[in-house]
Formats: structure tokens, sequence, C-alpha cells
């Protein structure tokens, strides 16, 4: 007979001791887990993302049911565990179960705590600990309502982000005068908060609320600097008391958490406790790496081996904000008996801080910047002395070797045993390993065998860096083909189009050994592409039946088979002439929906296939060409007013972005590409979240790349700054043709800049002059055929006439009459 | 019996595109595949209705443009692991010109 354990609390660190225990030995106890929330085991990090919008609850499970089942762990979902009995070992739930047990293993996490205040009694005021909280939060916030957010540490920050990211007006209050000041220091706070601001989040420090007032549910919210703000909902990330009622109901030692030794056993040795309920030396841990580090132990005592028991951990953070990065560890606060490194740019918003206490360093703040968090970590775990490296310690690793080329070489820099994912304690040299013993070849593989980046997700790209590293060449010969039609990858493709010279999409096929004759939806608009690219439109002509149905017929088709149609409205600036114009044409056709697009163009939505043919030509003769609103090219260059309106613009941007149209429309890319241009810093235009952002100074233009607006926001790096107009033409035409032939097919610049890394594109770019004008000079004489409005011209070359339906009336149908309306 | 309707000469239909007929209520799509073979389809995907006629040409498939499915143009079967079937016509090339069989 197996022995049986029984796991209350179904949480992260329960089944992760579970996961380490079947790695030891498989069948050791028949396993039961009570889980008082109705899920299975989900990643409680990830409700930030959801929150959010950025993942979706299905991407935070962490063990589906087929796992439960394939380990024959009973699962009892939704019932709580109400009664320990240590005397009988049993457990009582609230369903009324009542088992008995061998072992018992108590993983009940812990709850919010929500501070006695006038009014956190009422509806509506709620901590942020669970995926019911989330829930609860996303079905109130709303538009007209200011929503609360109490406390601005880790959670909070992330809460009042995950609700700003809505839209929604977010307040985040916090008691002392700088945020994160569990983990960051004063100008560490300082920065971060500046970032968050710009998400459109509001600050209230050395404040805290003075009262909640409302009938049943949140009303209003009064702070204690006197404002008072019409909310309907309170969120209190003020911290978390450890779940122990249950524990100390049953007469298990508890303090601040349940009393666990270095071998996670409670004063009862068969009753085991682990997680944030859990108090090991007078601590408690509110982070995952370390009760991941307590399962390992748990997990050998249960299985009866033998270890040395746990002996506590050393704290870092991340914050997981998209655009934010942010890393800190230790005592970084120090006192008068340590010393202090600080490198602090500003304007670039990097902040590095090591505290340091006799040559060694026991404090890690990095704001900005913070590839090398894993290395100081490493630095501060070891107690390396730190002495020799002391002067250029804070410009990272790469600058100890002398070497500052890419990413890449920084990571077989890497010792072995340094820690990459600090979520799952992974090791470099766990992940080369499983690797090569395992033959893994894709992220996801590796991913799902070592952990490494399967929890905050925030380590991914060095992973993926590492695999590139082991598997050198063979990453790219392996890699999966482009679609079913052949086992070759896009650099492959790229390189044999390079190579040879192609004229139809067909012999590039044969060349490659594709297994179809006419390839399919994914490769063949790729290799069109490509070879688009190479040759310009004089000397491969677009081959329209490899394009998918958009860039074929120059129109967006809609869910209902109907099209929408978006002249180009340079720079999003118009005239009353062009809009009555194009109110004349939406009438004309009926157009049942017209609306402005994100990207400042008019968008006429419902307009059937055969209408586009007159409709364009009404367009063209007004003076429209083509929006190119469904084009993998140039979109749109989206403006703010500037200095002709506004009162604190610098520069032109109204005319800069209408240039910067009037200079790229018509281009293909890889995928959609957007450029705002704003005219000062405010970014009214939203530049930091297109392909390329400009945003006016004082002295002239940034430049900003690889920004995304899309399902996963991502906010633009800095790219460089210049000082006139043609300079700025210059390096738009580069960057944009750089991207043409350097990414791979649907690749934003986005993906394509976190892949090659941002140093790639800025030697290519910025440090070698010859290849930035090289650059500019193809985007030029790519223009020459590429601006061609392309409505004008599948008018005038007859493609349009497929447009139109051929109508057999059934009644003459016996005539064998056909006529076709044009 | 179903009869043979004419359609249009088979010039008009462009390689690896599509025409679409309106036959009273009904919506054909005629697809010519680049070995010059026609094949006539009821145009609707029997996933989410898309207009098969908009979709991309390859082999005697042709794949939606709607959420991608691939439909055999020779029965009108949905490919792959999607399941579901759409109305085919017979069709025939006479004197350069397409007739299908309504
Ligand atoms: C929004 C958010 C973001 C976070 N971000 C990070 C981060 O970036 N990095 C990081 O390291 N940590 C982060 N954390 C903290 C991390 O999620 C927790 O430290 C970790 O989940 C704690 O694991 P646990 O197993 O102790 O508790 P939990 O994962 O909370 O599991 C406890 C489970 O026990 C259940 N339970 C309680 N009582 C009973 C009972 N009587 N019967 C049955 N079931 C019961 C609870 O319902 C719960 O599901 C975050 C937490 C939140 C809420
Ligand atoms: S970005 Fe600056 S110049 Fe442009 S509208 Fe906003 S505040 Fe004015
Ligand atoms: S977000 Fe984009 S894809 Fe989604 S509904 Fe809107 S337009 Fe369509
Ligand atoms: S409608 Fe055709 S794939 Fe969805």
């Amino acid at each position: 007979m197996k022995e049986k354990l029984i796991v209350i609390g179904n949480g992260m660190s329960g089944l992760r001791t579970i996961e380490d225990l079947f790695d030891i030995q498989k069948d050791k106890y028949d396993i039961t887990i009570f889980g008082e929330e109705p899920h299975l085991n989900y990643n409680r990090i990830m409700l930030s993302y959801l929150l959010s919008g950025e993942k979706t609850f299905e991407d935070t499970i962490i063990n589906h049911q087929t796992w439960y089942d394939e380990h024959n762990i009973t699962l009892h979902k939704g019932d709580k565990v109400i009664k320990i009995n240590k005397e009988d070992k049993k457990v009582i739930s609230e369903s009324g179960k009542e088992l008995p047990y061998d072992k018992l293993l108590i993983a009940t996490g812990s709850n919010s705590f929500i501070p006695h205040t006038i009014g956190s009694d009422l509806e509506n005021v709620i901590g942020f600990r669970t995926k019911l909280d989330s829930d609860t939060i996303l079905d109130l916030i709303s538009k007209d309502k200011t929503a609360v957010v109490v406390g601005g540490g880790l959670l909070g920050l992330e809460a009042a982000y995950g609700i700003a990211m809505h839209g929604i007006k977010t307040i985040l209050v916090h008691r002392s005068g700088s945020i994160m000041s569990q983990q960051l220091d004063r100008t560490g706070g300082r920065l971060l908060q500046k970032n968050l601001e710009s998400y459109g989040i509001e600050f209230k420090l050395n404040t805290t609320i003075e009262k909640i007032e409302g009938k049943s549910k949140v009303e209003r919210v009064t702070f204690t600097d006197g404002q008072t703000v019409e909310s309907n909902i309170v969120v209190f990330a003020t911290g978390i008391v450890p779940n122990t009622a249950l524990a100390k109901e049953a007469g298990l030692d508890t303090k601040k958490g349940i009393l666990v030794n270095d071998h996670l056993q409670t004063s009862d040795k068969n009753i085991f406790a682990i997680g944030e309920c859990a108090e090991h030396k007078g601590n408690t841990y509110g982070l995952v790496a370390p009760l991941y580090e307590q399962a390992k132990f748990c997990a050998k005592k249960l299985a009866e081996k033998d270890s040395n028991g746990y002996t506590g951990s050393t704290l870092s953070t991340r914050l997981k904000i998209s655009g934010v990065d942010l890393f800190s560890a230790g005592d970084y606060l120090g006192d008068e008996t340590t010393e202090e490194l600080i490198l602090l740019d500003e304007k670039v918003g990097v902040y590095k801080k090591l505290v340091i206490y006799q040559d060694k360093i026991i404090g890690i703040v990095l704001y900005g910047d913070t590839a090398d968090a894993s290395w100081y970590l490493k630095l501060l775990k070891e107690h390396t002395d730190i002495s020799d490296l002391r002067t250029k310690i804070l410009f990272g690793k790469s600058a100890l070797s002398g070497d500052t080329g890419h990413g890449g070489d920084d990571i077989s820099a890497m010792a072995d045993d340094e820690e990459i994912c600090g979520c799952n304690g992974v090791t470099k040299g766990c992940v080369t390993k499983a690797i090569k013993e395992q033959d893994l070849k894709t992220l996801g593989d590796v991913k799902q065998c070592t952990k490494a980046g399967a929890s905050c997700g925030s380590c991914l790209g060095v992973v993926e860096q590492i695999l590139v590293n082991t598997l050198g060449d063979e990453y790219n010969d392996t890699v999966e083909g482009i679609c079913d039609c052949c086992d070759v990858g896009h650099k492959v493709i790229k390189e044999c189009i390079d190579t040879n010279d192609f004229d139809n999409v067909y012999d590039v096929f044969k060349k490659l050994e594709w297994k179809t004759d006419d390839g399919c939806i994914k490769c063949r608009p790729a290799i069109n592409y490509y070879l688009l690219v190479k040759y310009n439109d004089v000397k491969y002509k677009n081959d329209k039946r490899s394009a998918l149905i958009n860039d074929r017929v120059f129109a967006n088709i809609q869910k209902d088979g109907t099209y929408s149609v978006v002249p180009r409205i340079w720079g999003g600036l118009t005239s009353p002439q062009e809009l009555k114009d194009m109110a004349d044409i939406a009438v004309k056709y009926d157009v049942p929906t017209v609306k402005f697009t994100g990207g400042q163009r008019l968008d006429m939505l419902g307009v059937k296939k055969e209408q586009l043919e007159p409709m364009w030509k009404d367009l063209n003769d007004a003076g429209f060409v083509s929006g190119q609103a469904y084009a993998k090219g140039l979109r749109t260059v989206k403006t703010c007013v500037g200095n002709q309106w506004c009162r604190f613009g610098t520069q032109d941007s109204m005319q800069m972005g209408v240039d910067i149209e009037k200079m790229t429309w018509g281009s293909w890319t890889p995928h959609k590409f957007k450029i705002a241009v704003s005219g000062c810093p405010r970014n009214c235009a939203e530049a930091t979240i297109k392909d390329i952002g400009v945003i006016a100074v004082d002295s002239g233009w940034e430049i900003h790349i690889a920004g995304n607006g899309g399902i996963k926001v991502r906010v633009t790096d800095f790219f460089t700054k210049v000082e006139t107009d043609e300079e700025l033409f210059h390096y738009i035409k580069a960057i944009m043709q750089f991207y043409r032939e350097d990414a791979y097919y649907l690749e934003r610049t986005a993906h394509w800049v976190e892949r090659v890394g941002l140093e790639y594109v800025k030697d290519a770019l910025l440090k070698d002059k010859a290849n930035l004008d090289a650059c500019a000079k193809r985007f030029d004489i790519s223009q020459e055929s590429a601006q061609v409005d392309p409505w004008e011209q599948s008018r005038k070359d007859g493609f349009t006439k497929e447009f139109s339906p051929i109508v057999i009336a059934p009644e003459n149908s016996e005539s064998f009459e056909a006529k076709e309306r044009v | 019996m179903a009869s043979w309707t004419k359609i249009i000469e088979v010039e008009h239909i462009p390689s690896m595109g599509s025409r679409v007929v309106h036959y009273g209520e009904i919506e054909i799509a005629i697809f010519k595949t680049r070995d010059g073979s026609i094949f006539a389809i009821n145009n609707e995907c029997p996933h989410k209705q898309g207009k098969l006629s908009e979709g991309l040409v390859h082999g005697t498939n042709v794949t939606c443009p709607m959420h991608n499915w691939d439909i055999d143009l020779k029965n009108g079967e949905a490919l792959g692991s999607d399941s579901g079937c759409t109305n085919i016509y017979k069709s025939k090339i006479e004197n350069h010109t397409v007739f299908i069989t309504l």
C-alpha cells in the first residue's frame, strides 16, 4: 500500500513540491490535493499580465488536467479544507470529505492584507491576489470612474499598470515618499515613477486613504491630502498575511507564519508547510524563487532522501511591466559601513547601484538596463571579492572582457553556474546540458524541459540566446521549415534568393526542393516579398496571385466579405474640400460605416467588391491615392499638431509627418509599418509605440524604433538623435531599408529587434556610415518603382475587371447566355 | 437531370485566381489552377462563410482568406485538422468556354 499524501492548497509552492517529488520518486504516495479556488494550478505571477490583457488565463495554467490524470492525482477543486485533525491524521473539507493522510503538506499561501480604514468593509474594496480578484477588477473598471490602488510596491504598481492599460484613470497612493521603497532606493523610485506616469498613472506619495464612502459599494474615495474622487473600486496591495488559521487551530506552532525547520517540517513531523504560509528562521517569503528553493528540500524529505536542508534565500525582484526593466536584490539601501557604486544617466533612463561591504556586493539596484542582473547576483551570492573589478564593474560584464559586441558573445562569456531564470533557479549550465542531452531545438522545448522562462518569462530572451549559442549553425539548420511545404527556415530561403537569380516564386521552390508545386499561404507571399525587395517592381513584377487578399485587391477584406477603403491623408492632415469630396463619395456608394482609424485616416467600411473600381476612380479623380491601410508596407505617419498650433511644440511635426509620408509611402515592408511624429516630448502622436517614432526636441529630432501597439504593447527603443531634417530623412530611409532586407517576412520591427538585438541594428547603421548611406540609397531606388498608386494602376491595367461578378439569371440560363456586368 | 450552363470564356478566369458567378441566390466561385484546370465551388467556406473566391490558390486547393482553412477544390472538403465541406459543381471547358452544371 502506498502512503497517502494530502496537499492543502493547489497553488504554486504546493504543486512545485509535487513536481520535484516526481523528479526523485514517482510512486511513493497516493496524492490528493485540495484547492479552495475553482481552477487548475495556475501561475499567480501572471495575473498581472492577465489584468493588463497581455495574456489569457489559459496562458497562465501550469498543469493541465491531463497532468493530474497522468500522475493519478486526485484534485478537489473549489473545495476548502476546514479542519486538520492531527491526532487522527485526517482532514475535513467544506464539502464534507473526510480523508486520512500519512503525510500532510500545507501550502495555503497568504491573503491580501486590507488595513482597517473608514469604509474598507464596503463592497468592491479588494486585494489583488487571485483570478477572482483580477476578474472583479476587470469587471468594475470603467472610463468614467477613477480606479484607486493603494500601495506602491511591486504588486500595487503592476495592478495600477494593468488597470491603466485599459485607458482607465488610475491613482496610486503610497504612504512613503518613494515608490517600491521595499526594493528600490529613492533615485530608482523616482526614475520608475517618471516612466510609469507616462502610462497615465497618477501618483500620490506621502498620502493614504482617509475614507471610502458609498451606500453598500465604493462610490467615493477621500485621500489624506484632502482630494476626493469618484471611484467604484479600491484595490489594496498593501501586503499579505500568511494563511495560518487552519494550522493554528490544529495546534501547530505558528508565529507570523507556520513554523518550519530546514526540511520544511512543522512542529508535527508528519505535517509540512511550504510557501507563503510558512516561516523559516524568522523569515516569511512572498516571492516565487525562495518558495521553489524550499520545494526542492521539502520534496527530498518527502522522498526520504538525505539533504542538508534549506538555509534561507536572497530575495531579488523584477517588475513585470512591459518596457520597464528593473531589478533589485539584497541590501540595496546600505548604511554608514557600506560604500556605493553608482551610475546614473537620467536622460537615457539608466540607473545602476551596487552596495559594497568589505569589497563584496551586498545590494543591487538596476533600472533601465538589467542585462547584467544575473552576473551581479552571482557575485553577490558567492561573496566574490570585487576589488579588481571596481573601476569597470558598473559598465557590465562585457566591459571587462573589452568586448562590446552582440549579446550573443555575452552569453558565451557567462559561467555555467550563473543563474538565468531566477523564478525557477535554472542555471546556464543546466540549460546547455538539457539542450545537448535531450536534443532540444526550440524555445518551447527548453521551457518545458528545464522550466527556464516558464514563470514570469522575463528571461526568455537569454534562454533563446543560449539555445542559439549552444546549437550554433545547427540552430539555423534545425529551425522548422516556414511551412509544411519545406524544411527550410527564412534564413536559408533568403540566402538562396540572394545568391541566385530568380524571376518567379516557383523557381525558388524548385531550387529548394519544395514538397508542393505551388507552395501555400505561408511560403508564397514570403518568397514573393523577398523577390520584390531584391529586384524592386521593375525587374520582378509583384505576383498578385502570391499576395494575400488585402495586398492583392488593395483593400481590407472584412468579416462579411465586403471591403474597407482608406484613402491616404498625408500626415493625418486634411482640408474641408477633401472631407467634402470623401463625404460625397461615401454618400454616392452608400457606405454604411465611416470611421477614423487609429492612424488618423478615414475608413469607409462595408464596400462591395464590385464597387471598388468605380469608387477608386472617383477618389483618384478627387486627388486621393490608396492609403495602403491593408498593406504589408508603410501605412500611416501619424502626427500631433506641433509648433504650428501647440503651445508646447518645438518643431513642425505636421509638416514633418507629411514630408515623411510622401517620402515613404508605397514601400513594402515585411509587415505593416507605422510611423509617428510628435512635436515635443509630450508625445501626443504616441510615437513610442510605432515602428519608427520621431520626437522633436529643442535641438533636433529623436528617432525611436521597434514599438508596437498590438497584442503585446512594446515601447520603442531609443535609436539616435539628429539635428537636421535631412539627417532625419536619411536615417528613416536607412532604417526602413535595413529592416526590409534583414527581417523575415511577417516579422514586425518589434520582434525583429528583439530577435537580432538593438545593438546589431545600431552597429549596422550608426557605426557603419557607408552601410547607412547604401541602405538609404537602395531605399530611394526601390521607391522609384514603388510609389505608384495601386488603385489607379489596377484600374488602368484591367485587373479590376475580375472584381465584377458574372451574373446568370436562372430563367435565361437555358439559352446559354451569359452576360458579364462590369 | 442537371443541365450544363455556359458561364464565360475561359480566358476571363485568371490563372490561380477566380471569378464569382451569381446565379439567383447562389454564389459560385470558379477557379483556375496553375495547370489550367477549372473548378466550381459554392463561394462559402464551411468554417464561417468566408468568400473562398478571395483565397490563395495552390495546387487544387484554396486557402480561405478569413481564417486560413484549406479547402480541396475537387470535393469541397476542408483539409488537415479542420473538418467541413462545401458544395461543388461539375465543370467542363468546351470551345474555350466554361460550363458548369447548375
Ligand atoms: C498579481 C501577483 C503578481 C506576482 N508577481 C510575482 C513576481 O513577479 N515574482 C514573484 O516571485 N512572485 C510574484 N508574486 C507572488 C507569488 O505569486 C507568490 O509568492 C506565490 O504564488 C506563493 O505561492 P504559495 O504556494 O505559497 O501560495 P499560492 O500560490 O497563493 O497558493 C495557495 C493556494 O492555497 C489555496 N488555499 C488556501 N487555503 C486553503 C484551504 N484551506 N483549502 C484549500 N486550499 C486553500 C488558495 O486558494 C491558493 O490557491 C505575485 C503575486 C501576485 C498575486
Ligand atoms: S507632442 Fe508636444 S507639440 Fe505635439 S501636440 Fe503634444 S504637446 Fe503639443
Ligand atoms: S483589434 Fe484589429 S483585428 Fe481585432 S477587431 Fe479590431 S481591427 Fe479587427
Ligand atoms: S471562414 Fe474560412 S477559414 Fe474561417
